[in-house]
């Protein structure tokens, strides 16, 4: 194998491994918005639910001693979160179903309340540890490597000497994924509980009618969406990078989830085919330049970065006519109304 | 069984901020019959009902299931107690199937899996049993609204109900399915279960029902046997006075055309396909011309087409000779169209203006209540407003300042017509006119379309109340798909012709 051909496998293979995870977050994310929009609550929130719920992630790394043990380590992130996620979304519960507020409003007050609340958190944790050091970064270098396994497959590379490697690394946040993914599959159309709950953001006069809660159901669908999104919002952060800076917010992941959550029209199989698709336009993005024949074209990074967000708005602009968006969904749910 | 009635509601009192909308009301209900309730709209046949199935809790009186004083909190308490209801409109989730809708609410599940297995068969056997023909696999938003209606007494029949409520259930059928309806309920009494039917349509009442109790006011009026009633007395009964139910006209002389459309289609918003495709007619002076159809056929998107609401696809339309295809809403209005629109909160009025201010919506610009400078004549809006007030007896709280949104339908709906009609157009479209309104706003409703007729104006109704169609117009025409397939003598023709022509189910090359 010569040297450039062990260059263009590694940049595939890099080109795989972001994809994979970028679009485990993108469908994540996508199933939490598809499950709140399913009982009739838009989620417009699920930037700020992923931005708390990385930093709920990212703060049970800060605190757990170094040496607990991977799976421990894993687990206990995860259920950060988790928590963190749930506890979150429950705001828009609140606003948008109890007190039938605005939910597009609510959303974006998450949104701008997720970043800033992060942000200020942070800062006053990592001032109150060092008072020269008013940043709103957290490291997690070390804990990160318990997600990840390295695959090495050594190559023999013609006219070189020493013995080269063609690395992959695998996360175990795209297992985590697959099972959301498959859960969420279940749940909706296998169950009791998912034909009651797209029963509510469909018609919820009709789903009163023959018994079901329907503030209860819309309430489950809104903190699912905040253990989807809390999920997203770690595996994102700790999808390249071994710290994160709060301020920076998710860039506009939530709202690309929005996007692959209505091209995948709240399906949970298609949303996953539209997070590879999506995915994909990310990784790019990260790894593009790394291919010979794309640094020919001499294209500014940039347009890589704007790729995925360009093609969303051309997509969902010929898409969105056709979308089949549960009926009631935005509309707060009134006992009186026929 | 012991007991004679299946439900009994004793007494029954609920009010309402500001008005008693049952006033201590007494509906028995035997096993095995079918018990019509009659009242006009507002009498309180909805809200004693929702008391029944436990959407209001009464102020008074008991309800006692089998003899037994039972509490109804909520439709659950209904269902537990054996009560179903066909809601007049329907409770069915479009984007699901038919056998998903049965059983949404009593699933059967195995650790919290659906078995629709066992399901699909208990519906099929019902289904069988009853007459009750669906396909379960079928997406409610695909079948028609006959199956939809079976698919809400299949669900009544999957949780075992024994107490079928029916509110307004023919409203939304054609003749035919009005038949087989009927049909249906027989059956269903016959095998035991006891029918409260909701209507206000005496003929289906006569036809269906053992017995019939009459609200009027929030009142209980009485029950009769329909055998031993006629419709005569079951209608003085529900007005509190004599109706008339044929309206009074003298034969019409239609003089030359006013309204000429030639080969007019409208784009749907929803579909492909034209919702109005190719449609010529003519309406002359002097004449009362109805399009009638079942819901939905495309005689909304024809009146938007003709009233300047949509752009047409194709085609022209004349008034009077002038070609208005392209003219702007307000160009026709002030050429003579006036209409009387389909949905009088979307288009026919500012709900939030005053009542003089929709008085003058179509004349406001007019010299005589615009000055040169642009500012409204309030005095003169004024003393006008007073007079169609008067002239066409619109009741509200304060008169000409009284909000449009806190008045009654019916006089909302005579507001436009004292608009419309004032304005001395020359075509006079009237969409639904009568939309639930009571029978002595329908009266008169009706004597001012035969007013303008006799006046030499052109009149074009489109309805789809039957009973309108065969009594107001000298022609009816017959809309279906968005096309007209059949012009038809009043005179001459029978519901169940026109009902043919409305199903689709006959149709003449029209060229009219």
């Amino acid at each position: 194998m010569s040297a450039d051909t062990m260059q263009v496998i590694q940049q595939f293979l890099l080109l795989l491994q972001y994809t994979l995870i970028f679009s485990s977050v993108l469908m994540m994310v996508a199933l939490g918005g598809c499950f709140s929009e399913h009982s009739g609550v838009i989620n417009l929130g699920l930037e700020g639910i992923m931005v708390i719920g990385a930093l709920g992630g990212a703060l049970v790394m800060r605190y757990l001693p170094a040496d607990a043990s991977g799976l421990v380590m894993v687990l206990l992130v995860m259920l950060g979160a988790v928590v963190f996620g749930l506890v979150y979304s429950a705001l828009l519960g609140v606003a948008s179903i109890n007190f039938k507020a605005d939910q597009t409003i609510v959303g974006t007050a998450l949104n701008m309340l997720g970043v800033a609340g992060a942000t200020v958190l942070v800062k006053a944790i990592n001032t109150a540890s060092n008072p020269d050091n008013p940043s709103s970064i957290i490291e997690y270098g070390l804990p990160r490597q318990n997600f990840l396994v390295t695959f090495k497959i050594p190559v023999s590379v013609e006219g070189g000497g020493a013995e080269r490697f063609l690395s992959f690394e695998f996360n175990w946040f795209l297992v985590v994924a697959i099972v959301m993914l498959v859960a969420a599959y279940i749940v909706l159309y296998k169950t009791r509980f998912g034909l009651r709950l797209m029963a509510c953001g469909e018609h919820p006069q009709a789903a009163a009618s023959v018994g079901i809660n329907v503030l209860k159901m819309r309430w489950s669908g809104v903190l699912i969406s905040g253990v989807y999104g809390g999920l997203g919002g770690i595996c994102y952060i700790m999808a390249a990078v071994s710290q994160w800076e709060f301020e920076r917010g998710v860039a506009g992941f939530g709202f690309l989830s929005l996007a692959v959550m209505i091209f995948g029209q709240w399906k949970p199989s298609r949303i996953a085919l539209a997070a590879l698709l999506f995915g994909l336009l990310r990784a790019l993005s990260n790894v593009g330049t790394g291919f010979a024949a794309l640094q020919a074209l001499n294209i500014p990074g940039g347009v890589y970065n704007m790729m995925p967000y360009v093609i969303c708005l051309v997509v969902l602009a010929f898409t969105s006519k056709k979308s089949r968006a549960p009926k009631a969904e935005g509309i707060p749910y009134d006992k009186g109304m026929r | 069984m012991d007991a004679p009635y299946a439900i009994e509601m004793l007494g029954i009192t609920k009010r309402f901020p500001g008005i008693i909308a049952n006033d201590n009301i007494t509906l028995q209900l035997r096993h095995g019959e079918i018990h019509a309730l009659l009242g006009e709209n507002g009498a309180g046949k909805s809200t004693l009902m929702s008391v029944l199935f436990g959407l209001y809790r009464p102020e008074e009186g008991v309800i006692k299931k089998d003899g037994v004083p039972v509490q109804i909190n909520d439709p659950n308490d209904a269902n537990a107690l054996g009560i179903g209801m066909v809601h007049q409109h329907f409770k069915l989730v479009e984007c699901f199937s038919v056998l998903d809708n049965i059983i949404l609410g009593v699933e059967p599940t195995k650790g919290g899996f659906l078995q629709k297995d066992a399901a699909r068969k208990k519906v099929m056997q019902l289904s069988e049993n009853y007459g009750l023909a669906v396909d379960p696999d079928a997406l409610i938003e695909d079948i028609t609204v006959g199956m939809q209606q079976r698919t809400e007494i299949l669900k009544m029949l999957y949780r075992d109900n024994e107490i079928l409520i029916f509110d307004e259930p023919t409203a939304v059928l054609t003749p035919q399915e009005i038949d087989e309806l009927m049909v249906i309920m027989k059956n269903l009494a016959r095998e035991g279960k006891s029918i409260l039917f909701i209507s206000h349509k005496l003929a289906e009442i006569m036809a269906v029902a053992d017995r019939c109790t009459v609200l009027r006011k929030g009142k209980y009026i009485g029950t009769v046997e329909t055998k031993s009633s006629s419709m005569e007395e079951l209608s003085a009964m529900m007005v509190g006075r004599n109706v008339n139910f044929h309206v009074e006209k003298k034969p019409a002389r239609p003089g030359e055309t006013v309204l000429d459309i030639q080969h007019m289609s409208v784009a749907s918003r929803q579909h492909k396909k034209d919702a109005v495709h190719d449609v010529s007619l003519q309406v002359r002076r002097g004449e009362i011309v109805c399009i009638a159809g079942i819901d939905g056929n495309g005689q909304s998107e024809f009146v938007y087409g003709l009233s300047g609401l949509e752009p047409l696809k194709d085609g022209k339309i004349f008034l009077d000779g002038k070609d208005l295809s392209r003219s702007a809403i307000r160009q026709r209005s002030i050429l003579g169209m006036s209409h009387i629109p389909e949905d009088r909160h979307k288009h026919g009025l500012v709900l939030d203006y005053s009542l003089e201010d929709n008085l003058v919506l179509q004349r406001y610009f007019e010299p005589e209540f615009t000055n040169k400078a642009g500012f409204l004549r309030r005095d003169n809006i004024r003393t006008y407003a007073e007079r169609l007030i008067e002239d066409y007896d619109v009741r509200s709280g304060q008169g000409p300042v009284t909000a449009a949104r806190s008045m009654s339908g019916g006089n909302q709906q005579k507001a436009i017509i004292a608009r419309e009609i004032d304005k001395d157009p020359e075509l006079l479209i009237a969409v639904q006119p009568t939309r639930g309104l009571d029978v002595g706003a329908i009266e008169f409703v009706h004597k001012k379309l035969v007013e303008q007729r006799d006046a030499g104006k052109a009149v074009l109704l489109i309805s789809l109340e039957l009973d309108e169609v065969m009594d107001v117009p000298d022609r009816i025409l017959v809309m279906y798909e968005g096309e007209i397939v059949g012009e038809l003598d009043p005179k001459k023709t029978t519901q169940e012709e026109l009902g043919l022509y409305m199903a689709g189910a006959k149709r003449d090359e029209v060229r009219a």
